[in-house]
């Protein structure tokens, strides 16, 4: 009877727990948002979305920053996309499991430990100099998609592997070749979750400063790009320039910024769930 | 809907194959370095689009070091710079042949300051500031009393910039001895304001910010001399920031200007505008103008650099 006295406490008092933690993850949010919210609603406005950086705070806009973050994000995108989804599926479904696969596989999780700075050097290094591109929107696209790889190779294994192997079986008693099976079985099936995969991981690449500035990302961009290889800022390093600035209205400014690059993250995160709910509801065996 | 997403692929491939070649416009200035000297670069920047709205000035802040190594490869055409050239990165410029000018823009000037009440207090010296603001201090240095005996037993307040700043980066690396690193126990802002109304309000407060700050508030607050590298007393004006003698709290800035570039015409004119316009801006910004007189010599210093043909270097 004790025992079972003591279970009962100890689920509850788990319970509990979950529910502190959970709400206080939520508050932090809340108080993080509102605040941001707070400060910088009434700077955001359409002028202020379209004009150039200025030592003036009042003047000064984020026309360059946010038109730079669609430019890398759009880019890291049909760079990571095609190579990560692909591999994915290559180790998910062609690969054999042998000793490579093993070492592959344990290589591609730490990369996805590996600091983002480091990407930013290695960047550096390859894209910039190596091949010549400068500081250009393509090379901080390519080492993005670089960064963000191993989240979109892991997330894409993973939805293949969630579907059922008796749709392969069944669809290869069929007669249905391994790239048939593929292609019109496993893919359908498990889109949703690959597309989840690779919006987060973008959501991530978007807020990230540090890889860009060691790659050659500027504070100070008076035009906006033209093409993949003009020089380019993004939202992230516009918003860090502006918050060590020792002047308070600077620090508005990054707030309402703060606000313009969580709403692109917000966007992103919705498009992700719409996405999956969609692809979820229409397969059906 | 599959079919769509492999044109996509397609369509990528295509994309990344097209962009093999881009070609560099001359009428392009890319600057680099310091994030303590950004604010003057972006503010002359900005100005310099009324001048030449043609030429494309755009400015990064891999900070000093990270904007040297690309500075002396050549991929950028000016760096910012808090501290002059080190050793090192001359053997590089040597190895790769790069020829630089050095031009002085600039000062960054830190203000030690009292309430005006403050009788006790003749000066610091930098052992006493360092006693009062490095981390072992917390808990430990919480009385006048405590930094020289002599002085009141009453509770010491801080005021300082907040730890993003580089006003605090470089307190804390000249004070400290490590940038970053101070206790935390003080009251930290980034509006000045905020500073300039605590230590004027609170007899038993200590500050410390730009001096471009102080000026606005000299009524409210009292400057303390620092005891330099030479042993003496120094109160920071704009003669002993300028001739070096109120130190370790006062740094020139810098702007360095590769030889390749000095001879386009574009950075010719946008480095002259830029000693021209460095008086107002720089103090606009919090920064310490210097004399007419030097930004007069930096001018002649660029012009002799610019026009000599030979590759020996006018450091």
């Amino acid at each position: 009877m004790n025992k079972v006295n003591t279970s009962r406490f100890k689920d509850k008092a788990f319970r509990r727990l979950g529910m502190v933690v959970t709400v206080s993850c939520l508050l932090i949010l809340a108080v993080f948002v509102g605040f941001v919210l707070y400060m910088g609603l009434d700077r955001l406005s359409w002028e202020f979305l379209m004009s150039l950086p200025s030592r003036f705070a009042d003047q000064s806009g984020i026309y360059t920053a946010w038109i730079g973050s669609i430019w890398v994000l759009v880019l890291t995108t049909l760079i990571s996309f095609p190579l990560g989804v692909g591999a994915g599926i290559y180790l998910e479904e062609y690969g054999k499991k042998n000793k490579l696969a093993t070492f592959l596989e344990i290589n591609i999780a730490n990369l996805a430990g590996v600091p983002s700075i480091i990407y930013g050097l290695l960047g550096l290094e390859v894209f910039v100099r190596i091949m010549q591109m400068g500081n250009s929107i393509l090379a901080g696209a390519l080492t993005l998609a670089l960064l963000i790889l191993p989240i979109i190779i892991v997330s894409t294994r993973e939805s293949l592997r969630a579907v059922p192997s008796s749709i392969r079986d069944a669809s290869n008693a069929l007669g249905a070749s391994k790239w048939q099976t593929i292609w019109n079985q496993v893919l359908p099936a498990s889109f949703g979750g690959i597309l989840t995969g690779v919006i987060l991981a973008l959501s991530r690449a978007v807020g990230e400063t540090a890889p860009l500035i060691v790659v050659g990302a500027l504070a100070y961009v008076p035009f906006a790009p033209r093409g993949p290889l003009d020089e380019f800022t993004v939202l992230p390093i516009q918003i860090f320039n502006w918050v060590s600035r020792p002047q308070h209205e600077f620090v508005i400014n990054a707030a309402a910024a703060i606000i313009v690059l969580l709403l692109i993250t917000f966007v992103m995160n919705g498009i992700a769930v719409y996405l999956r709910n969609r692809w979820q509801s229409k397969m059906k065996w | 809907m599959v079919k769509q997403y492999a044109a996509l692929f397609l369509l990528s491939g295509l994309f990344l194959t097209s962009c093999g070649s881009g070609g560099s416009d001359t009428k392009e200035i890319q600057i680099d370095g310091s994030s303590t000297v950004f604010p003057i670069t972006e503010a002359v920047a900005e100005e310099f689009r009324a001048e030449a709205p043609d030429t494309r000035v755009t400015v990064g802040v891999s900070g000093t070091g990270g904007g040297f190594q690309k500075f002396l490869r050549g991929e950028t055409d000016i760096n910012d710079a808090s501290r002059e050239i080190k050793p090192s990165e001359i053997k590089t410029a040597e190895e790769k042949g790069v020829d630089y000018v050095r031009l002085s823009v600039a000062y960054d000037g830190l203000a030690v300051v009292v309430n005006p009440e403050n009788d006790w207090v003749d000066h610091f010296t930098v052992d006493e500031l360092k006693k009062i603001w490095e981390p072992s201090a917390q808990g430990e240095i919480n009385r006048w009393s405590d930094v020289r005996e002599d002085w009141p037993d009453e509770e010491l307040h801080l005021f300082g910039p907040g730890v993003a700043s580089g006003t605090y980066d470089y307190f804390t690396e000249a004070i400290v001895g490590e940038s970053g690193s101070s206790r935390g126990d003080f009251t930290a802002s980034e509006d000045d304001n905020v500073l300039v109304q605590g230590v004027s309000t609170d007899q038993y407060s200590l500050g410390f910010f730009g001096l471009a700050y102080f000026e606005e508030n000299a009524d409210k607050l009292r400057l303390v001399p620092v005891v330099n590298d030479q042993g003496n007393p120094v109160e920071p004006s704009l003669e002993t920031v300028s001739n070096g003698s109120y130190n370790p709290l006062s740094r020139p800035l810098f702007i360095y200007v590769s030889k390749q570039a000095a001879q386009r015409q574009s950075v010719q004119q946008f480095v002259n505008f830029y000693l021209d316009e460095a008086p107002m801006l720089s103090k606009q910004i919090g920064y310490v103008p210097m004399p007419d007189s030097a930004y007069a010599a930096q001018k002649e210093k660029f012009r002799k650099f610019s026009a000599a043909t030979d590759s020996v270097s006018a450091n």
